[in-house]
């Protein structure tokens, strides 16, 4: 992912100057004020809007909002017609992961603002810089209980970076540049910004560039010299060290300063769900993804290290699985942009605040200097206790004893036939974690998924935003049955604003990963989890996928993937969605169960690997 | 568990209230008391705020605290090297044949009187919370009709201020 780093942050804002800063200095800062043209506030949003560079804006009008969309018509901003709102967030967040630029979306007051809640807390959640524009009832109204009102303002509080009310059409510019100078900057994230519909249509004037107010913000973007000293001298010295590395790396665009660093150390690498890409699958020193759905050779490198070093990861509790015993013996290096995150979850022996392209920069002219003066430390039995892990055990799946497609091996295929180039969403459940494990990732950027939020229906949205984003790149969205019925209405507006994403329908009939624990903790009671798409074929994912003006196919066998997925790769001027009829009793290992120590990771059903006798 | 008190300056904009307040709610934490003032500088509000938490969660909250975009600075004050002061408003019953006693209590917490009817008196007072809770002991026998109490606000002592200019107004990038 290209990303928001500073340089490109100072350009997008569009010269939008920091608030002046006359204390310090004792001077007042003398700032020239911009020429301003007579407009309306709506006119004045969709100027600033074009100022702060959006070329594209996902959302759909109603009347609190109306007043926006008329400028709108006439503007360089393409306007992209969604069918539901939670669609609308979704596309921002998957056009902004791709392309490092803010995501737009827009909605009425009421009910179209808080259908922007979930992808609000969804972009929260997985630090996406989106911004989401809302209309209100006028001003007068607000509080009265007005037809489609809602206070999204107070509703959305805690599940954005910030937020706006604005209560004057002047402040428009400023408080447009502020929302996409938050979006991007520090730890990136989601900020609303409601505008009631008198406040769009009163009569202001236009200037740009605003002076933003911000005194409250400063993140921290450079690390502590001493800090770095510090880290770069227990990773020259561990001899169990391990890289632990998450979504904030990719966020820093700092994937290249990590495989330098990598290598430089010759430490394994562990790239978390929201980093996958982040370090290539296919090198030697990656051990794959920790956690809940992690492999062997990652849960265990981490359990077993002396030194974590954590590079823009939060420990997640689908990492650490129980806290309380989570890598006993490891020292931890903890960096993020966030000094909130720093001790949240464990306490960091070495914290580091600062921007992680900065802080691996920094680290690796600090390890080379402190490899110069020691050496390299020996990590020779380090690999080969986890190459022995890796060895014996590899991800991997049985055949279904029924004889149905193994949904992994469609998974697998996908990945092997459409390549390393593709960008992949993924929903949320089975098919998520299969996408993770069986596809390898091996770019930044490529792989986009709900991972903090788990939101079920992200793939087909975030796919469509994704593919507008990057209309050259093959764009798949791998979703599950379920998941797949919460938003597919999606694929109306990607056939008719010509967005042929493609989507893989994992088609189990079933809620796979709540049918999964209830097959391995609830005494394989399955209450509510058959969707009867199998039983009944209701939807038929192919007829819909026709109705919904995309073209669809169908693969049951084994012998048909590779064909029908050719068919699919094919296919370039319309979106096609293929319905895979997988088994449904597939499960997702190896697995730590919830709530249970790293320690008590199944490789299998029914099998744990024996630790007693490692020789660490 | 102990008392902490946090003084947290914030621009004085509609909603900053409720970020705090929700902060706090969120990880399910009490607050204790809560004042809220302007300051010598007109657009900044200084929060004083009492919770009860262990040091860790406190910690947490804190740099929460620091992330809300309109938040400008949090400092905690330890009773020891700072004045923290509550005011009470307390209406006493206080008959003829009470007063004389009533009045001595007041003399002798250094309150006043600030309302006098035929059978009650309205005393003011300010000071440490524990010099207000051993006021309203005192007063309890004769019969609280009705009480109101003021959130606890303090100030560093010294001449350092945390409201410095320099302090607050740095660029930021």
């Amino acid at each position: 992912m290209s990303r928001p780093n500073p340089q490109l942050l100072a350009q997008r804002a569009a010269g939008a100057r920091p608030a002046a800063v006359p204390a310090a200095s004792g001077e007042p800062a003398t700032v020239a004020a911009p020429p301003r043209t007579p407009t309306t506030g709506a006119g004045s949003l969709v100027k600033s809007l074009e100022a702060l560079g959006v070329k594209v804006a996902f959302g759909i009008p109603g009347g609190a909002i109306l007043p926006a969309y008329d400028p709108l018509f006439d503007s360089s901003i393409r306007h992209i017609l969604v069918r539901h709102e939670q669609g609308a967030g979704h596309a921002a967040t998957g056009y902004a992961q791709v392309t490092g630029e803010v995501g737009v979306c827009m909605a009425t007051s009421g009910p179209g603002a808080t259908n922007l809640v979930t992808p609000l807390a969804d972009a929260n959640m997985d630090s996406v810089p989106i911004v989401a524009i809302t209309g209100q009832v006028p001003r007068g109204a607000i509080g009265s209980d007005a037809f489609q009102e809602a206070d999204i303002y107070g509703i959305t509080l805690p599940i954005t970076k910030h937020n706006y009310l604005v209560q004057r059409p002047e402040d428009i510019p400023r408080v447009m540049a502020e929302a996409f100078h938050l979006a991007t900057s520090g730890r990136p994230g989601p900020v609303l910004v409601d505008i009631p519909k008198d406040v769009l249509q009163a009569p202001t004037t236009f200037g740009w560039p605003p002076v933003m107010e911000l005194p409250g913000y400063r993140p921290t973007l450079h690390p502590h010299g001493k800090q770095i000293v510090a880290a770069a001298r227990m990773l020259t010295s561990a001899s169990r060290p391990i890289l632990y590395v998450g979504g904030g790396v990719l966020k820093a665009g700092a994937t290249a300063g990590l495989r330098k660093l990598a290598e430089l150390t010759g430490a394994p690498v562990t790239t978390t769900l929201m980093a996958r890409g982040a370090f290539p699958d296919s090198h030697r020193q990656h051990l794959g993804m920790p956690g809940m759905h992690g492999t062997v050779a990652a849960v265990c490198g981490l359990q077993k290290a002396d030194l974590i070093v954590a590079l823009g990861a939060r420990f997640d509790d689908r990492v650490t699985g129980r806290l309380d015993s989570f890598a006993p013996g490891a020292a931890v290096v903890h960096a993020d942009i966030d000094p909130a995150e720093i001790g949240k979850n464990r306490a960091a022996d070495v914290p580091i605040v600062g921007d992680a392209k900065y802080v691996i920069d920094e680290l690796i002219a600090a390890v080379e200097a402190e490899q110069a003066a020691r050496g390299k430390p020996d990590l020779s039995a380090w690999w080969r206790y986890l190459d022995d892990l890796r060895a014996r055990y590899p991800l991997g799946w049985e055949e279904q004893s029924d004889g149905t497609l193994a949904p992994q091996y469609v998974i697998k295929r996908l990945g092997e036939i459409s390549g390393p180039e593709t960008i992949w969403t993924a929903g949320v459940g089975q098919h998520q974690m299969w996408a993770s494990q069986f596809i390898s990732h091996e770019n930044p950027g490529t792989w986009l998924n709900s991972g903090g939020l788990g939101t079920m229906g992200y793939a087909v949205p975030a796919a469509m935003g994704a593919k507008v984003g990057r209309p050259d790149a093959t764009v798949w969205a791998i979703d599950g049955d379920g998941c797949f019925q919460m938003t597919n209405q999606e694929l109306a507006t990607c056939a008719l604003e010509g967005i042929p994403i493609k989507v893989a329908v994992i088609n189990n009939g079933n809620l796979g990963m709540v049918r999964q624990w209830q097959t391995l903790f609830y005494d394989e009671r399955y209450s509510n989890t058959d969707l009867g798409t199998h039983k009944h074929r209701v939807p038929d994912f192919v007829k819909l996928a026709e109705a919904l003006g995309c073209i669809g196919l169908r693969c049951e066998t084994a012998a048909d993937v590779d064909k029908t997925i050719e068919a699919a790769m094919a296919i370039n001027d319309a979106p096609v969605v293929v319905d895979f009829v997988v088994g449904k009793d597939a499960m997702v290992w190896p697995m730590v169960p919830a709530g249970t120590s790293n320690d008590e990771i199944m490789s299998a059903r029914g099998e744990r690997p024996i630790f007693d006798d490692d020789p660490l | 568990m102990s008392k902490h008190t946090l003084s947290v300056l914030a621009e004085n904009k509609p909603g900053v209230l409720a970020r705090i307040a929700e902060l706090f709610s969120r990880r399910g934490f009490n607050i204790d008391s809560l004042a809220v003032g302007e300051t010598e500088t007109k657009d900044i509000s200084r929060f004083t705020i009492v919770v009860d938490v262990a040091d860790s969660p406190l910690e947490q909250v804190t740099k929460q605290l620091n992330k809300l975009v309109n938040v400008l600075k949090i400092v905690e004050l330890d009773p020891a090297s700072s004045v923290q002061r509550e005011l009470l408003l307390v209406k006493v019953r206080a008959d003829r044949a009470a007063r004389a006693q009533v009045l001595e209590t007041v003399n002798l917490f250094r309150a006043r009187v600030v309302d006098v009817a035929p059978d009650t008196l309205t005393i003011e007072a300010t000071g440490t919370s524990d010099k207000i809770d051993a006021l309203l002991r005192d007063l309890e026998p004769y019969g609280i009709k009705e009480m109101v109490q003021s959130g606890r606000v303090a100030i560093g002592r010294g001449s350092r201020s945390i409201t410095a200019a320099s302090a607050l107004r740095t660029p930021y990038g």
